[in-house]
C-alpha cells in the first residue's frame, strides 16, 4: 500500500524525523492563505505516482498570489491518469546540500537495507542503474542489531560533517524504528537536506507498506487512498480477491498468481486480449466465484471470460458450486469457457454437465476458444 | 533418489483441525505420506482420520519422531507456528500458508538458516517426491515418478507445468514450489545444487515469475556451476508495471523485476526459456 507524501511526513513528525514546515490544502484560495506563514513556498500535487516533478507537479512560488497561481495551474493536471485533488504547500527553505536516504525490504539479503546517497533529488531507481556505485547501502537484519559506531562509520561515507551525521542518525534510526513497527516495505527521505545553518531536514518523503501486515496497523491501513486502485479492484479487495484491471476484452477468472499469469500471458500468445488479472485464491469457497464473475461482467468490454481452475487447495467441485450460485445472482451475459483439472475435477465436472455446462482438460484449446468466444484474434 | 523428502519421511500437520488442515492432512494420507501426527493447541487427545493430535510440536515429535513439519495455519500465526516447529528441531519446515507479513519472516529466515535447518515456503504449495511423499496440497495424480526436478515460485501453475510433463511421459524426481511472497525459507539456488547433486535427477525445470531477481541469480549459478541441463518458464509477460500480481513479490517497479529481464539473463545463461507451459516438455526432450 502506498500513501501520499503528505501522510509520509506526518509519520516523520510523530517519530520525531524534522521535517520542513507544510500544510495539506485542497483549493487555491488555502494555498495563499498557508503561504502566507512563509517567504518562499514550495506547492506540490499530492498523488500516489512518481514523476510528478518533471509533469509540472511541484512548482516554487514567492508570494502568497504567485502561491494561489501555482496551486490553482496544479489542480487542474492530470499526473499519469492520477487527478491533483490534494496540493501540499511547504516552506521552501533553503538547501545548502541534499543527500537521499531509505529504507528498502531486501529480498535478497532477508532484510532492511539502508541506502544512502551524497547527492538528494536524485531518482534513485535511475541512479541504481546509471551508477550503482554512488549508494551507500548496509543491510540490517532483524535480529542483529547494528551499534551505533558501525551506523555512524557507515553515515561517514555521505555525511564528512559530524554536526550533520548526529542529526542524521538519529533520523535513521527514528525512520527504522517507523519501517519495522508499521510493516514498512519502503522508506526514503528524499531529499534529505541540510540548511545553510545546519539542520537535517526531510523536505520529501515517501513510504510503501506491506498489504499483508495490514490486519495489525489498523491506523496504517485508515490512511488508505481508494485512488490507489480502480473501483473493481477496490471491491475485488474487500471480497478476498486479487484483481487487477487491464485494457483487454477477455476477463480471467484462475486460481493462483502465478497460473493467472501465465493465463495472461497465454491470451496474450495466441493474439487476444486480457481484461483483467483475477486470482480467486487458495481456500476455495463458491461465494468468491460468485464475486468475481460480478466484478468482472460489470466491465462492459469483457465480451467472453476464461475460468481457468487448475485444483489443489482449490477444489473444481467448490468452483462448479460458484458458478452455479452466480448464475441465479447475476446474468452471465457473455460466453464462458472453462478449463477444469485437479482435486476433485470429476465432482466439478458433474455438477457442470448437470447445469448444462461443459468444462474442458486442455489449456491452450481453452485459451483459442475464449479468443475465438470474445470474436477473434486481433 | 529425490531432494528433501522421500520414503522415510514422517509428518507432523500443524494446524490440522482446521478446514484446509484436515482436508489435505487426509490427502497427504492418502496419497501415500507417513502422516505421523497433527498438531493444534488445545485440541491434543483427539484425532483427525486416524491421525493423533497433540497440543505442541514438541510432544508431536517426541511421541511419533517425526522428522518434517507442514504448516496450515492461519496468517498472522504461522510465523509462530514456524518458530514452534523450529524449535523443536524439525529439519524440514514447509509453510503453506500465504499472507504472511514480510517482516515476520526475516526474522524466521535468519534463525532457520543458523540452524541448519530447511524452510520451504511461506505462501506455496509444498513439495513432492512423486510415488514417495508428498508435503503439500498439489494433486499427487498428476505426478509420475522420473527424473526431471521441478522448481518453481508458483503454485497452480506448477501443476500446469508437472501435468504437462506427466502427459508427455516425463516423469518428475522432486517437485518443490518455494512460493511466491518476497522473502522465502528456501530460493533457487540452494535447491538448484541439490539437484545438481541429486544421482537420480537428469534435468531440471526452473518455473519463475516477474519481480525481484532471484531469476537472474538463478541464471548466473546456472552457468557456473551446474552440468544438469535447466529448461526454464517465465509467467507475467502481459504484466502492467506497479501493479502487485496476487503474490507479493510478483511486482514490476522501477522498470525492475520484468520477465524480458528474466527471459534474457536465461538465454544467457543457455538455459532455453519456453513460450507456453505446454511448450516446456518440447524443451527438455530436445535437450536429453
Amino acid at each position: 500500500m502506498k500513501i501520499h507524501e503528505y501522510q509520509a511526513r506526518d509519520l516523520f513528525r510523530e517519530y520525531g524525523i524534522p521535517v520542513n514546515d507544510y500544510k495539506l490544502v485542497a483549493n487555491a484560495k488555502e494555498a495563499a492563505e498557508a503561504a502566507k506563514n512563509w517567504k518562499q513556498t514550495v506547492v506540490k500535487a499530492q498523488v500516489l505516482v512518481g514523476g510528478r516533478g518533471k509533469a509540472g507537479g511541484v512548482k516554487l512560488a514567492d508570494s502568497a498570489a504567485e502561491t494561489e497561481e501555482k496551486a490553482a495551474k496544479i489542480l487542474g493536471l492530470n499526473i499519469k491518469g492520477c487527478k491533483v485533488e490534494k496540493l501540499l504547500v511547504c516552506d521552501a527553505a533553503p538547501i545548502a546540500r541534499e543527500h537521499y536516504l531509505g529504507l528498502v525490504l531486501d529480498r535478497a539479503r532477508q532484510g532492511v537495507t539502508i541506502m544512502l546517497t551524497n547527492q538528494g533529488g536524485v531518482d534513485i531507481e535511475e541512479l541504481a542503474v546509471s551508477n550503482p556505485d554512488a549508494i551507500h547501502k548496509l543491510t540490517l537484519l532483524p535480529d542483529e542489531p547494528v551499534s551505533d559506531e558501525a551506523l555512524n562509520a557507515f553515515m561517514a561515507q555521505a555525511i564528512e560533517a559530524e554536526a550533520q551525521r548526529k542529526q542524521a542518525l538519529a533520523a535513521l534510526k527514528a525512520l527504522y524504528k517507523l519501517f519495522l513497527e508499521k510493516d514498512a516495505s519502503l522508506a526514503e527521505i528524499n531529499p534529505y537536506a541540510m540548511t545553510p545553518d545546519g539542520n537535517m531536514l526531510a523536505l520529501d518523503g515517501k513510504i510503501n507498506f506491506d498489504d499483508n501486515a495490514l490486519f495489525r496497523h489498523p491506523e496504517i491501513a485508515a490512511l488508505r487512498n481508494p485512488e490507489e486502485d480502480s473501483p473493481d479492484e477496490v471491491e475485488a479487495r474487500e471480497k478476498n480477491l486479487s484483481f487487477v484491471s487491464m485494457d483487454g476484452d477477455i476477463g480471467c477468472i484462475v486460481n493462483g498468481a502465478g497460473l493467472a499469469m501465465a493465463t495472461m500471458d497465454l491470451i496474450q500468445h495466441y493474439g487476444g486480449k486480457p481484461a483483467n488479472f483475477l486470482d480467486v485464491g487458495g481456500s476455495s469457497n463458491p461465494q468468491k466465484v460468485a464475486d468475481a464473475l460480478s466484478i468482472i461482467l460489470r466491465n462492459r468490454r469483457v465480451r467472453a471470460i476464461l475460468i481457468n481452475i487448475f485444483g489443489g487447495i482449490t477444489r473444481c467441485d467448490d468452483i462448479a458450486n460458484g458458478l452455479l450460485m452466480a448464475r441465479k445472482q447475476i446474468d452471465i451475459r457473455v460466453p464462458l469457457v472453462i478449463r477444469l483439472v485437479g482435486t476433485n475435477q470429476e465432482e466439478g465436472k458433474a455438477i457442470l454437465k448437470e447445469a448444462g455446462y461443459s468444462a474442458g482438460n486442455d489449456l491452450d484449446e481453452a485459451v483459442k476458444d475464449v479468443i475465438t468466444a470474445a470474436g477473434g484474434a486481433a | 533418489m529425490s531432494i528433501l523428502l522421500d520414503e522415510n519421511t514422517k509428518l507432523i500437520v500443524q494446524g490440522i483441525t482446521g478446514r484446509d488442515g484436515s482436508f489435505h492432512a487426509k490427502s497427504m494420507k492418502a496419497d501415500g505420506t507417513n502422516v505421523a501426527a497433527g498438531v493444534t493447541p488445545g485440541k491434543g487427545g483427539s484425532e483427525v482420520d486416524g491421525i493423533p493430535v497433540f497440543n505442541s510440536v514438541a510432544e508431536a515429535k517426541k511421541s511419533t519422531g517425526a522428522n518434517a513439519s507442514v504448516i496450515f495455519v492461519p496468517a498472522r500465526f504461522a510465523a509462530a507456528a514456524v518458530k514452534e516447529a523450529s524449535d523443536a528441531g524439525i529439519p524440514l519446515i514447509v509453510c503453506i500458508t500465504e499472507g504472511v507479513p514480510v517482516l515476520d519472516m526475516a526474522e524466521i529466515y535468519h534463525l532457520i538458516r543458523r540452524r541448519n535447518q530447511v524452510l520451504i515456503g511461506p505462501n506455496c504449495p509444498g513439495l513432492i517426491s512423486p510415488g514417495k511423499s508428498k508435503i503439500g496440497i498439489m494433486p499427487a495424480s498428476i505426478h509420475k515418478p522420473g527424473k526431471v526436478g521441478v522448481i518453481s515460485r508458483s503454485g497452480t501453475l506448477t501443476y500446469e507445468l508437472v501435468h504437462a510433463l506427466t502427459l508427455a511421459g516425463i516423469g518428475q524426481s522432486t517437485c518443490i514450489g518455494i512460493g511466491g511472497d518476497p522473502i522465502i525459507g528456501t530460493g533457487f539456488i540452494d535447491l538448484l545444487q541439490r539437484f545438481e547433486s541429486d544421482p537420480d535427477t537428469d534435468a531440471v525445470v526452473l518455473i519463475g515469475e516477474i519481480g525481484g531477481d532471484a531469476e537472474e541469480q538463478a541464471a548466473a549459478y546456472i552457468a557456473a556451476n551446474m552440468k544438469t541441463p535447466v529448461t526454464a518458464f517465465i509467467s507475467g509477460r502481459s504484466a502492467p508495471e506497479g501493479k502487485r500480481m496476487g503474490h507479493a513479490g510478483a511486482i514490476i517497479s522501477g522498470g525492475q523485476g520484468t520477465a524480458e529481464a528474466k527471459v534474457k539473463a536465461f538465454a544467457g545463461a543457455g538455459v532455453p526459456v519456453a513460450d507456453t507451459p505446454s511448450g516446456i516438455p518440447g524443451l527438455l526432450k530436445s535437450r536429453a
